[in-house]
């Protein structure tokens, strides 16, 4: 190509492209575009850990400098894919510790760490910066000790929601004196007391601090000494937030919150006694995240504090804040991007707090820029779906949970779709949807029909027959994740619509109707999927083909089948297995 | 096994309580109600149960009880229904913590420190007897000196009017008594001391109030 440019001028201007879709379009243009995009991607984010391999990917892009990773299936946060499933990240970073040196930063969500692994990355990446484990588990202490020790240069140590084993606070003293270059640290999962004078002194030290998220057992006596050497701080997560009452206490806090005036994010509030909330309110005016999702306190106490965070974007609660208070909330809080109202007494068998669908509803009335919504509480009707969608034909994400499964519409006592439908039909941009309540295969007819740009839906309960899940997977174009439980749908939904599958990331079934035969099939007809069975009832060869399997979850990939399944997930293979390169 | 499905028969029974009544329900819905008991009962007897005995068995049904609050002191609440794994959707992360918390929180109520109601004794000097108000009714402390007043306004009908008619403005009076110097409101704390009402933000004031006195101006030396 006579016309074309240098490789630099190229390079350069590929390095204004961060979207994935964007340098992937690039590399198809031709060959040449292929291989100068491929040495200078910096970043990659693989969906699911097993659709390809580490092999594959150091071969593909030699100077990667960022990871993002994620292993386990969604319901895996809902105890529904049992311990020992996959999702180790070990042989990834001892792949990268040989092929990637200059390797700075590792994401990594709901997979299995080990201490071996941290070990590694401490040693293996001089220049280690960043470490995110979002809801992974299988490590300890000591391997955050490790991380600690030895990564230098470290900017963010993110911990949030990980399952760690908790060996004991040390592990926070082997930050060395000269670290220095702390951005962010949350270690909120973790139980143990960390020495303080540790923590006060890393904290001092550590200039660019943005973001601090303290675990439990940080005290609220002491609270006010660490802000007060971070002012600059962003973000803030307290630790517990009760302490006897008293005066000096409370000054001190509140002198100390008064000088950070960049906060902007509060998390934390274990144990909250309503008395020292007002320590915060210099602060409320600029908060636009507020997680108060563990703060059992009452509405009275909840509405004082978020009214007065006219510039809230994002609220985290519990349903203690009832409707009263979120009604309080949509006449304050107009910038209100995400809402999230989580269950008190998920278990309980009557209703504990007067939280019903019209708290919805008046915050969907009244926060115009309202797009994110996971919301569960104990009844609705369509007309309040209704509603919500004429209110927002702008949402995004909406995520709701009826607690009990298959509940009707309260007040008319038919089924939701209407309710449903209305919410795809006018929310054109929605891109996730989480279903409950009494739902009938017409539900799943409106999805297919309108949710054009839906990426993922998460079904429960639901549907009659077939027809629903078929609905789904020849209606959804945008479709990239499905998870469904305890649903009618069985074999002829899931071949009829097989090719679909190779175009989306995952498709999750569990306590539905789908046959070991159909699994097999599925498996022999579409190679570049793995359908994997996890039954822990035996091999599935020991039952009829026409018994339905546990869980299915079926994945495209071009690593082939998995190499360490546990004993209860089986693979169904492609008729020419045998002749599978990796 | 009996075990396993007498669990599974009891917990479909708790779940054919729709809300909105079963029995409607039902009835809009023949067949489907049917179907939806024949498919509890085949999801739980057969799934659930068989698989995920652990977190259905009597161990783990009872650990759920005990997360109700405030078990020891209210009435007795419904059991907890027998669970399906992973429904609601909740993270075991959350629910470890709220359990945690639940657990102090109702230990907190039997102390009587809870989040519950907060009567405290007042006594006003010179009324012939005292009354109880609950602290968290109100919200500012004009309220509770609003409330006050009013509460005591029948005290001093007699001593304001010597004529011994009736004054409509009496309540304002006593508002005048209550805020002027004549009368001083005063309370004891939790250290057993005897504070100026007003100094300290209201909340603390409600966590550290034991009782109220509203003094006479002349006795209310070294509080001002």
């Amino acid at each position: 190509m006579a016309y074309s440019f240098p490789e630099e001028v190229l390079e350069h201007v590929f390095s204004f492209l961060s979207s994935d879709k964007d340098r992937n379009s690039v590399s198809l243009v031709c060959k040449s575009w292929y291989e100068i995009e491929r040495w200078c991607r910096r970043r990659i984010f693989v969906g699911n850990c097993y659709a390809v391999s580490p092999g594959i990917v150091i071969r593909r892009f030699p100077e990667v400098r960022a990871v993002e990773m994620k292993g386990k299936p969604h319901f895996a946060d809902f105890n529904l894919v049992p311990e020992g499933w996959g999702g180790y990240v070990y042989p990834w970073i001892a792949a990268m510790s040989a092929a990637y040196p200059l390797l700075e930063e590792i994401k990594l969500k709901r997979m299995v760490v080990t201490d071996e692994c941290l070990e590694l990355i401490s040693k293996s990446f001089k220049n280690f910066k960043v470490l995110v484990l979002s809801s992974c588990e299988g490590f300890t202490t000591d391997g955050l000790a490790s991380i600690a020790a030895n990564c230098r240069h470290l900017r963010e140590l993110d911990l949030r929601e990980s399952e760690v084993e908790d060996l004991s606070g040390h592990w926070l003293s082997h930050f060395p004196d000269n670290c220095t270059s702390l951005v962010s640290l949350n270690m909120s999962c973790l139980g143990s007391e960390v020495s303080f004078s540790a923590l006060e002194r890393l904290v001092a030290r550590s200039p660019n601090l943005r973001t601090l998220r303290l675990n439990r057992a940080v005290p609220l006596e002491k609270l006010a000494n660490l802000i007060r050497r971070a002012p600059q701080l962003v973000e803030l997560g307290t630790g517990a937030y009760s302490a006897e009452i008293r005066s000096d206490i409370l000054l001190n806090l509140t002198e100390a919150f008064s000088a950070c005036k960049q906060l902007k994010g509060l998390s934390g509030f274990w144990d909250v006694v309503p008395a020292y909330l007002p320590a915060m309110y210099s602060v409320c005016s600029g908060i636009t995240s507020l997680n108060l999702s563990y703060a059992t306190i009452q509405s009275f106490d909840l509405v004082k504090l978020v009214t007065q965070c006219r510039n809230l974007q994002r609220l985290w609660v519990l349903d203690y804040i009832e409707d009263s208070g979120l009604e309080a909330l949509a006449s304050s809080c107009k910038d209100l991007q995400e809402l999230r109202v989580f269950p008190s007494d998920p278990f309980g068998a009557e209703p504990n707090v007067s939280l019903t669908e019209q708290g919805l509803v008046s915050v969907s009335k009244g926060c115009p820029k309202l797009q994110s919504v996971l919301y569960f509480c104990r009844q609705m009707s369509n007309a309040a779906l209704i509603s919500i969608a004429k209110n927002r034909p702008k949402m995004v994400r909406f995520r709701l949970c009826i607690i009990e499964p298959r509940a009707p519409d309260y007040l008319t006592l038919e089924p939701l779709d209407a309710g449903f439908g209305a919410i795809v039909e006018n929310c054109k941009e929605l891109r996730r949807l989480s279903l409950s309540g009494l739902l009938t295969d017409r539900v799943f007819k409106y999805i297919g029909t309108h949710a054009k740009k839906l990426e993922m839906l998460s079904i429960a309960f639901a549907g009659d027959s077939d027809l629903g899940l078929h609905h789904v997977l020849s209606g959804c174009e945008s479709l990239r994740k499905l998870e469904i439980r305890d649903c009618p749908f069985g074999d002829k939904a899931l071949l009829a619509n097989a090719a679909k599958l190779e175009t989306m990331r995952s498709l999750w079934m569990s306590s539905c109707s789908v046959s070991y035969g159909a699994c097999k099939l599925l498996g022999q007809k579409m190679p570049r999927l793995n359908v994997e069975v996890i039954d822990e009832r035996g091999p599935p060869d020991s039952r009829p083909d026409s018994c339905p399997v546990e869980r299915l979850y079926v994945y495209r990939t071009v690593a082939g089948r998995r190499i360490d399944m546990p004993g209860f997930v089986w693979t169904m293979d492609d008729e020419d297995s045998g002749l599978r390169f990796s | 096994m009996v075990e396993c499905e007498k669990l599974g028969f009891e917990a479909t029974e708790l779940r054919l309580g729709l809300p909105g009544g079963g029995e409607k329900s039902n009835a809009n819905y023949g067949k489907r109600g049917y179907a939806e008991t024949v498919d509890l009962k085949l999801n739980l007897s057969t799934k659930e149960i068989c698989l995920d005995q652990s977190d259905l068995d009597e161990k783990n049904l009872n650990k759920e009880k005990n997360l109700m609050p405030n078990c020891a002191t209210d009435s007795v609440k419904p059991p907890a229904k027998a669970q399906v794994v992973g429904w609601p959707p909740v993270r075991s992360f959350r629910k470890n913590v709220m359990a945690i918390q639940k657990k102090s929180d109702s230990e907190d109520a039997e102390k009587g420190t809870g989040a519950g109601a907060a009567f405290v004794k007042v006594s006003m000097d010179g009324a012939p007897y005292l009354r109880k108000v609950d602290l968290k009714m109100y919200k500012t402390y004009q309220e509770l000196s609003d409330a006050l007043g009013k509460m005591f306004s029948s005290f001093t009908i007699g001593k304001c009017d010597s004529q011994g008619m009736m004054d409509f403005m009496n309540e304002s009076k006593l508002m005048d008594l209550l805020n002027g110097s004549d009368y001083v409101p005063t309370y004891e704390d939790k250290d057993g001391d005897w504070m100026l009402v007003g100094d300290v933000p209201w909340e603390m004031f409600v966590e550290s109030c034991k009782r109220l006195r509203i003094m006479k101006g002349t006795e209310a030396k070294g509080l001002g």
